[in-house]
């Protein structure tokens, strides 16, 4: 099997996504959504970078599950650092009020 | 000593270990991801350091935030958006063995990151003027004065400049690093060392352009955009 080649206009496409979807990040911060701000912005991140990677990095195209396993194991164990050490730091006050 | 078939088939660019090329490519860029999991964790720290301080010390992190130049910064997160469709179109001409374009390519790549490293010193040259530089001359008197609905403490906000310079510095490392691999891979294409059978170093040199890239897309929100609502 040979190597998948993407068209120069689904690149193209992704980056005016990339770049539609910077300024709508850059814009909405200024618009008062309450706590739902950091929510839309790092929804609007985490799309970004599911492009990115997906498209540009190839990994929407590798035959390779291992490749695949690699990066969603990396991911789980990042979400593993941040969110057990936030279940402490965010919980402290509990029962000493 | 009988020859092997194998031996006898070996291709132009093909190590011997592999059936073709097709999987060595799978190997190569399985192992650019496992280094890539490496920095995940290696940017995680900073991400979890972040993430405390900001829980802790809310109003300083939204007043330092205010701070940066959002402008520069967005049209930053721009500059590397476009260097990486110019790096994932350059992979594009290694595959077809279009050696000029391949050559601009990389050259409006390596641009591209020296104008980010470019405007990124600017952004540093402002909060050195506005003594926002942890240290004996930091000052948070600015911000006091200029957002009085947000109550902060001077010695807090000193964490989130702490961060943003740590953040933003050993991204711009890995930006510096990139600008060195890339000029590297330049001089090689210019030279004509890759081929649709062997371009390898474009592709993992690639994944690293794009992963930097990745770290920046989510060092914009959680630096810039902390808090830009109006205030009342």
């Amino acid at each position: 099997m040979s190597e998948h080649i993407v068209s120069s206009k689904l690149y193209i496409g992704i980056w005016a996504t990339l770049m539609c979807l910077t300024v709508i990040t850059a814009t909405v911060a200024f618009v008062d959504l309450g706590p739902l701000n950091t929510v839309v912005a790092l929804l609007i991140a985490t799309l970004k970078a599911l492009l990115v990677v997906l498209f540009f990095m190839h990994v929407k195209y590798t035959s390779e599950k291992l490749t695949k396993m690699v990066i969603v194991s990396a991911v789980f164990w990042l979400l593993i650092l941040l969110f057990l050490s936030l279940a402490d730091y965010t919980t402290r006050g509990i029962g000493h009020a | 000593m009988a020859y092997s078939p194998l031996a006898i088939e070996h291709k132009e660019g093909l190590q011997h270990q592999f059936v073709d090329a097709e999987q060595q490519r799978n190997a190569v860029s399985l192992g650019m991801w496992l280094f890539l999991a490496t920095e995940i964790m290696f940017f995680g720290g900073m991400f979890c350091a972040y993430l405390v301080y900001r829980y802790w010390y809310y109003n300083e992190f939204a007043a330092g935030s205010r701070s940066i130049d959002i402008y520069l910064g967005t049209i930053n997160t721009a500059v590397l958006i476009c260097s990486s469709l110019t790096v994932a179109l350059g992979v594009k001409a290694a595959q077809l063995g279009k050696r000029k374009l391949l050559v601009t390519l990389l050259l409006i790549t390596l641009l591209f990151g020296l104008a980010f490293l470019a405007i990124k010193g600017v952004e540093w040259y402002d909060k050195y003027k506005e003594h926002h530089i942890p240290g004996p001359s930091f000052s948070a008197q600015d911000l006091i004065e200029k957002y009085p609905q947000i109550p902060i403490d001077p010695r807090p906000t000193q964490i989130y400049f702490s961060l943003y310079f740590a953040m933003t510095g050993l991204h711009a490392l890995h930006m510096i690093v990139g600008v060195g691999i890339f000029s590297f891979i330049l001089f090689q294409a210019w030279k004509g060392r890759f081929t649709p059978e062997y371009h390898t170093p474009v592709e993992i040199s690639g994944l690293y352009w794009h992963f930097v890239d990745i770290i920046w897309i989510y060092l914009f929100p959680l630096l810039y955009l902390i808090d830009r609502k109006p205030l009342k």
